[in-house]
């Protein structure tokens, strides 16, 4: 990493340089990739929702010093907000209301129009964007709320916890009122359409997206708008944390007491960076329901919310090129193994000796463990040594001693 | 009623297997300050290992009875989880003891991805059917009916849970561990050697966990490299329920979330008019442990640990 840096505080022109080259690198990248067949940029793109999460999950647990394993929530939260607001579901919704509260129907239908009964709604990314967001950080608040007065592993727990409730509901909600049609997941959702370009191809184009009569794959359009959601997201993280609240999650995750003898409400900071952590795991779940225009439980379990987790620590917890790093390696790296390995193992030994799957696990776990213990501070960690005594700050005596 | 005595005796026995497992969480934590993420993981391999003993005994010697069987299986399965839970330690946790304290939490997680695949690699992907080894004569208590595995189990579960806490209050080695929960930098300098009381308890973790692993195969009758997975989680609920770090509370907060689990599943039906069927039991476990960590910060038994000066 000697020849990138982002501290535009201490080497502005490097680090600008620096954002450049990447970002000129990242807008040639699909189309050199589409060469070798869409399902590299699709690789990617997934990489890039992923960026989105653990960007969001890196300030809940890298600024404010909260661990939650149960981050995944947030996104299936916004992913199935988009499902039910932008695919028939909603009509099934309405359908098995019927028997419940027909008043309650008549009234939605009144509002909406005839046509919910049967087509359900669908409303536009304009307004799926900000709901999703703002949804997610109204049930990252619900799960703030109750774990204000935890700390570490009980709070560990509690956000795990949370976590599932959220996936089993999502698994069991389609009795009595169908919300998320249960284990079968919600289909047909609508891609995305912005200034009516339809980010998925029109009927019949082959998935190719026309901007202006200059034509490029479905997603590669995708791509685009990730990495433009992902830019903003990466500004907005590090607009905040160099701001008041990003200086106040940091002091209550060095030391909560000390935080609210200065006055820090630390109720209302905690609160906060649940539920702004939570808005863009909500947006990311959105983007990622309308990407794969399919939502089902699945995709949401503890295994993810523990590899998004990964991904921040990994990269260098708390640092914002780390994170990315983590975030890119850790979703791109299992996915690249898995087209890599087969082929690679038939021309090495003229057969498949160990199936992809396993070997990317084996892989997986094995760079878990391999990076964290030569790198206990990340791939890449904050460079900046934060103006505070090093010693025995994060660690009480107990652990101190541990190794006496 | 009869429900009722049904639920609580199938809770118990949920119950005692979440504590078996629990107390390998606790006792880590109490010594480490450190949740063993690849504990639940442990447990399956015991199972699985178990399970292979089984098998070899069905082709070596094939008239057995099947308590016997049971007891070498288990006995079989102690070394083998004893030594995978010493070597995670020794591999992924003691490089990091002064690491932050996140470190080892991926490197735990990173050695139960490898132990999941491991035991992919070697016993398969599909489910594996467990033998029915005692009889399947269920006994009947008030109405309700307990078959003999379960009653084997929570016989076996008392036993260990017993041996455990005279080993924790009796012993050199117990004492040892108690001061290293208590402050190691002090239990050092007393001369105690925290390392082996490390591997110690990462031993003795696994040896519950071999025994809950083997029992939690006869009684569900199938096992699968995730086995391990759910109980794991729950056990972890299990300890931080009873207040983590402390071994009693551990014991207490299994049997509680078991026999909660129970009822839920059992009751929540008619609790909520038919809104919510018996799925959502696991719902009911994580609502009380939020419920209970709200009105007790450490848990049941957990002490309340002064904040840092």
């Amino acid at each position: 990493m000697a020849f990138l840096t982002f501290d535009t505080a201490h080497k502005p022109r490097q680090s600008y340089a620096s954002m450049a080259v990447l970002l000129a690198a990242m807008l040639v990248f699909p189309f050199v990739a589409a060469q070798f067949g869409n399902s590299w940029v699709r690789i990617i793109d997934m990489a890039l929702l992923y960026i989105m999460l653990a960007l969001g999950l890196n300030i809940v647990v890298g600024f404010a010093g909260l661990l939650d394993l149960g981050y995944i929530a947030f996104f299936a939260v916004g992913a199935y907000l988009t499902g039910l607001l932008a695919s028939p579901q909603f009509a099934a919704l309405l359908e098995s209301v019927i028997s419940y509260h027909p008043a309650l129907q008549d009234a939605i239908v009144a509002t909406f129009g005839e046509d919910v009964r049967t087509n359900g709604i669908h409303l536009s990314v304009w307004a799926i964007v900000p709901l999703a967001g703002l949804v997610a950080a109204l049930f990252g608040a619900l799960l703030g709320a109750p774990t204000l007065k935890l700390r570490g592993d009980y709070l560990a727990i509690v956000t795990l916890g949370f976590g599932e409730i959220i996936r089993i509901f999502m698994n069991n909600l389609n009795d009595p009122i169908n919300f998320t049609n249960g284990p079968q997941g919600i289909n047909l959702i609508d891609p995305i359409r912005i200034f009516g370009v339809s980010l998925a191809g029109e009927a019949g184009s082959k998935a190719t997206v026309f901007i202006g009569g200059f034509g490029m794959p479905s997603v590669n359009a995708y791509y685009f708008l990730f990495l433009l959601l992902c830019i903003a997201t990466i500004f907005m993280t590090s607009r905040l944390q160099h701001s008041r609240l990003g200086r106040a999650w940091v002091a209550i995750r060095e030391d909560e007491i000390a935080a609210k003898a200065m006055g820090i409400n630390t109720r209302n900071v905690k609160l906060l960076a649940f539920s702004m952590g939570a808005s863009f795991g909500g947006v990311a779940g959105a983007m990622f329901a309308a990407f794969q225009g399919f939502v089902s439980p699945e995709s949401f379990s503890l295994t993810e919310s523990i590899s998004v987790l990964a991904m921040v620590v990994l990269g260098g917890i708390g640092h914002i090129p780390g994170v990315v790093l983590g975030g890119v390696l850790l979703a791109a790296l299992p996915e690249v193994l898995r087209h890599v390995v087969e082929p690679a193992q038939q021309a090495l030994f003229g057969k498949v000796l160990i199936e992809a799957e396993v070997l990317r696990q084996l892989l997986y776990g094995l760079a878990l463990v391999l990076i964290m213990l030569n790198r206990p501070a990340g791939l890449w960690p904050s460079p900046i040594k934060e103006d505070r005594p090093v010693a025995a700050t994060d660690k009480d005596e107990k652990e101190e001693g541990a190794v006496a | 009623m009869e429900t009722f005595i049904q639920q609580i005796l199938n809770g118990l026995v949920l119950g005692s297997m979440y504590a078996l497992i629990a107390l390998g969480y606790t006792m880590v934590y109490g010594v480490l300050n450190l949740i063993n993420f690849a504990h639940g993981d442990v447990l399956m391999i015991g199972a699985m290992v178990g399970l292979s003993i089984l098998r070899l005994l069905d082709s070596t010697f094939p008239g057995l009875p099947g308590g016997v069987q049971l007891a070498i299986a288990i006995v079989g399965a102690i070394p083998v989880t004893m030594l995978v839970n010493v070597l995670i330690e020794r591999i992924a946790y003691r490089r990091l003891r002064n690491a932050p304290r996140l470190a080892p939490l991926i490197t735990a997680i990173g050695v139960s991805i490898l132990l999941k695949t491991f035991a992919m690699m070697i016993w398969g992907r599909s489910p594996l059917p467990f033998p029915q080894l005692l009889s399947s004569e269920p006994i009947m208590i008030g109405g309700a009916v307990i078959s003999q595995t379960q009653v084997l189990l929570l016989v076996l579960a008392t036993v260990a849970m017993f041996a455990l806490a005279m080993l924790v209050e009796k012993t050199r080695i117990g004492r040892a561990m108690r001061a290293v929960a208590e402050n190691p930098r002090v239990a050092g300098l007393m001369g105690v050697d925290s390392n082996r009381v490390i591997v110690a308890t990462f031993a003795i973790g696994a040896a519950l966990a071999a025994v809950a692993g083997v029992m939690w195969g006869a009684n569900y009758a199938s096992i699968q490299f995730e086995t391990g997975t759910v109980p794991g989680m729950k056990a972890f609920c299990a300890a931080v329920l009873g207040g983590i770090g402390n071994i009693y509370g551990a014991m207490i907060g299994g049997i509680v979330l078991g026999i909660i689990e129970s009822l839920g599943a059992g009751y929540i039906g008619d609790l909520t008019g038919g809104f919510l069927g018996s799925h959502y039991q696991d719902i009911f476990a994580f609502v009380v442990l939020i419920l209970v960590l709200t009105v007790r910060p450490s848990g049941i038994m957990g002490e309340r640990v002064a904040d840092r000066a």
